[in-house]
């Protein structure tokens, strides 16, 4: 409780600037393992095997970029739509230091082997009680921070970061339980089918809720302000708000169609993610109508394009997404590269780039500076991540499309047309083209850091005022 | 079946209905409000952060039309498949008859084209061009996994098939049978019974009657525990000789064609560890026609003479 009358900026700086530190780990370990895909010889030792480097990328590029990227923009967002400081500094301290120290564990643990093989959730029983402890510190802050506002309408994007934060505790805690043996090993509590339904509602509702509500609700702070233009609909945001959170939950056993899972739970899996086009929609229309009447200022600024082009690829993947979770659409995507370049549209396109634009938005403010340091460098920036993306996604989909095709081709006699390995062959030349279009986007990470960093010692670190009582709250 | 109990298939019934009810009355309480022409949208008055506000235009028509169509069609699909609790769906349509319907379709198309070779022997079968070329599709479907492409055997531990030496027997017959009903083989492991020294012994003494370089006083002792060690010796089931005893699939030691490598540290790994080795078994799944055809060319990849593995 230093000075009541600043906004907490100390913790945002630090997650910030990690955010582009482990979006650098996360993705230099992602091209090393696209890089594994295209020469093999590269898998060298047990430690840096594909096998163990894979589960660090989505762990890194999950919660670590992705992660430190939301506690940023929430703390900032939550404080400054609130006109209050974060609830307790020293929890919100903890925050960092705690998520940091999962994050260093998961670095160290994955490539050693230990592992629940639960994916998404590969962290072992220990560092999973950690991961809990620290998101219980968070949903203390964030609410408390809401409780002790002094605006009384809570301001949409914070309905957003709220599900979020409720749903990925429930999510975390059912999916992690698990009996251990020893401190590094332990036997998930379910079993079978059961066990990949959890994981599976477990696994989409990360995407849903971690990838998908948190990013909207950052959406929905840094598009209208950078745009200086009012949210297009708040009863549009009301809709897909509830509609979204709501089906999401029910969208798991569209990753299980035509296995052991009972039908009756594959058929309501298909149902419910084919409903949630909508409200994914929602979010899009109400992020890209929010530039009507200020279409000319794309031209001039790269921040924007980044969060104009981020809504695009989140459009795109969550049409794409109900339509693979469609089962015939499935029988042929399920199991290749496709779901890969769906994944990626998702996580390059949309995650990486909305996340981008709003670091970008922030580390001025939180250096006191009025801009970053080159905007050039940001427009450099924003055509290498789209062009990265753009090659990443092209060369999966060809690539998953022909393997699905040659998987299920017959000869006149009933059967395989293919071996196995000639799918491989066949997708050998894509493989290259995702190395280099993830080597490319890596690249505008490094200029980004740059940039940033720049930025940050040109200036200072100050924590800004909050308004004193606002006249026009309500 | 899937239920455990009563309860449950009532209970997604209801969550179900009530789900789809939800999203319906969500999108519905916000279509109510419109706007007339010309009239301009306002912003809702609350203020965030300085500047945030917010419109409230209306929903738009083709997007709230689209939403209505997925929730239509959702109603439809679980009217039409199994979905609501217990409720099979209007066509009685499951995952498992869509599977039984669609082998049986695959078995009137393609079955004829098998079916016709039934009749003629395997070893005339072997020199039919087109037989051939069927049962080598065959294989490259459902063989080469284990036995490689070149079905040399895809890596340590599966057999070779164009060579001379026969687990079980290289007959017509044999191979038949290997295909139908599989194998199942197990090399128990000695390392606890017999010891380190005594394994390294014995594995000299298989070294020496496989004809390869041995330590003569290791070998000197291993042919002792060959033919004597307690409970189980060598030699009850390789033979007194090491030439095994195909009727049991016992490979002949002497022969040097090793399944899992005739290095002295792999004959060391196999005697203290054991191997265990299973041939799936096809009958059921591919029926006989195709058995007979895959028999047939497996029969014809076979070195040219081949000498069973037997005493002789």
């Amino acid at each position: 409780m230093e000075n009541q009358a600043t906004y907490n900026y100390k913790v945002v700086r630090q997650f910030s600037i990690m955010a582009v530190i482990w979006g650098i780990v996360g993705m230099l370990v992602g091209v090393i393992c696209a890089a594994q895909m295209y020469w093999p010889e590269l898998n060298v030792g047990p430690y840096l095997h594909f096998g163990r480097l894979r589960p660090l990328h989505t762990n890194a590029v999950i919660f670590a970029f992705g992660g430190c990227a939301l506690f940023a923009t929430s703390y900032y967002v939550v404080q400054r739509t609130c006109n209050a400081r974060l609830f307790c500094d020293k929890l919100a301290a903890f925050t960092f230091w705690g998520w940091q120290l999962v994050i260093l564990l998961a670095v160290i643990t994955l490539p050693l082997g230990y592992t629940s093989g639960k994916e998404y959730a590969e962290l072992e029983w220990p560092i999973d009680i950690l991961i809990a402890v620290v998101w219980v510190a968070y949903a203390v802050v964030f609410f408390g921070t809401i409780a002790k506002r002094k605006i009384k309408h809570i301001y949409v994007a914070n309905w957003f970061f709220g599900g979020f934060i409720l749903a990925v505790a429930l999510l975390h805690i059912v999916n992690s339980l698990a009996v251990p043996v020893t401190l590094t090993k332990s036997y998930s509590v379910y079993a079978g089918a059961v066990d990949a339904m959890v994981q599976w509602w477990y696994g989409h509702n990360a995407v849903g809720f971690f990838l998908t509500a948190a990013f909207l609700g950052m959406m929905y702070y840094f598009v209208p302000k950078q745009a200086g233009r009012p949210v297009y609909s708040y009863r549009l945001s009301v809709v897909h708000f509830w509609a979204l959170i709501f089906t999401y939950m029910w969208a798991g056993p569209h990753h299980l169609h035509y296995t052991a899972l009972p039908d009756w739970t594959q058929s309501l899996g298909m149902v419910f993610s084919l409903i949630l086009l909508a409200p994914s929609w929602g979010g899009m229309i109400n992020g890209i109508m929010t530039l009507s009447g200020a279409w000319h200022k794309l031209r001039s600024d790269p921040i924007l394009k980044f969060m104009i082009t981020a809504l695009s690829f989140y459009g795109m993947s969550t049409f794409e997404g109900p339509m693979m979770s469609i089962k015939t659409v499935s029988a042929l995507s399920h199991y290749t590269d496709w779901t890969v370049g769906h994944v990626h549209s998702g996580a390059l396109g949309w995650v990486a780039m909305i996340s981008i634009g709003s670091i970008y938005y922030l580390i001025p403010r939180l250096f006191n500076r009025n801009e970053m340091h080159s905007i050039k460098l940001i427009e450099v920036h924003f055509w290498l991540a789209t062009v990265g993306v753009v090659l990443y996604i092209a060369s999966m989909w060809i690539a998953g499309v022909t393997q699905g095709l040659m998987w299920r081709a017959v000869n006149p006699d009933g059967t395989l047309m293919y071996a196995f390995i000639d799918a491989v062959k066949a997708s050998y030349p894509y493989y290259f083209i995702r190395f280099l279009g993830g080597a490319i986007f890596l690249s505008g990470m490094f200029l980004m850091l740059y940039n940033v960093l720049r930025t940050a010692f040109d200036g200072k670190a100050v924590d800004a005022q909050i308004p004193a009582a606002a006249a026009h709250a309500h | 079946m899937d239920f455990t109990s009563g309860f449950w298939p009532i209970y997604i019934l209801v969550m179900v209905i009530a789900s789809l009810a939800f999203v319906l009355v969500v999108l519905v309480s916000q279509t109510k409000l419109k706007i007339k022409k010309g009239e301009k949208v306002e912003v809702t008055g609350h203020k965030w952060d300085g500047d945030l506000e917010e419109y409230n235009n209306p929903l738009p028509g083709w997007w709230v039309a689209m939403f209505y169509m997925t929730i239509v069609f959702a109603v439809g699909y679980l009217v039409a498949y199994p979905g609501s609790g217990v409720y099979q769906g209007a066509f009685g349509w499951s995952a498992q008859n869509q599977h039984a319907k669609e082998v049986e379709s695959a078995n009137k198309q393609y079955g004829p084209i098998y079916a016709k070779y039934a009749k003629v022997p395997v070893a005339e079968l072997a020199k039919d061009e087109q037989a051939r070329e069927l049962g080598k599709r065959l294989y490259m479907t459902y063989c080469m996994q284990c036995h490689g492409a070149d079905a040399r055997g895809a890596t340590t531990g599966f057999p070779n098939l164009t060579d001379d030496v026969w687990l079980w027997g290289g007959s017509a017959e044999k191979i038949t049978e290997t295909l139908n009903k599989g194998r199942v083989n197990q090399m128990p492991a000695f390392g606890e019974v017999l010891g380190e020294e005594k394994v390294r012994d014995v594995a000299n003494y298989v070294r020496k009657i496989s004809g390869q370089p041995f330590n003569e006083a290791r070998a000197l002792r291993g042919a002792v525990v060959f033919t004597s060690a307690k409970p189980l010796a060598c030699a009850s089931c390789h033979g007194p000789d090491g030439k095994g005893n195909m009727d049991a699939g016992i490979p002949n030691l002497t022969d040097g064609d090793w399944l899992y490598g005739g290095s002295e540290a792999s004959i060391v790994e196999t005697i203290t560890n054991g191997r265990q080795n299973q041939m799936p078994a096809w009958q059921e799944f591919l029926g006989d026609d195709k058995v007979h055809l895959l028999a047939a060319y497996v029969y014809g990849l076979r070195a040219n003479q081949p000498k069973d593995n037997q005493p002789k």
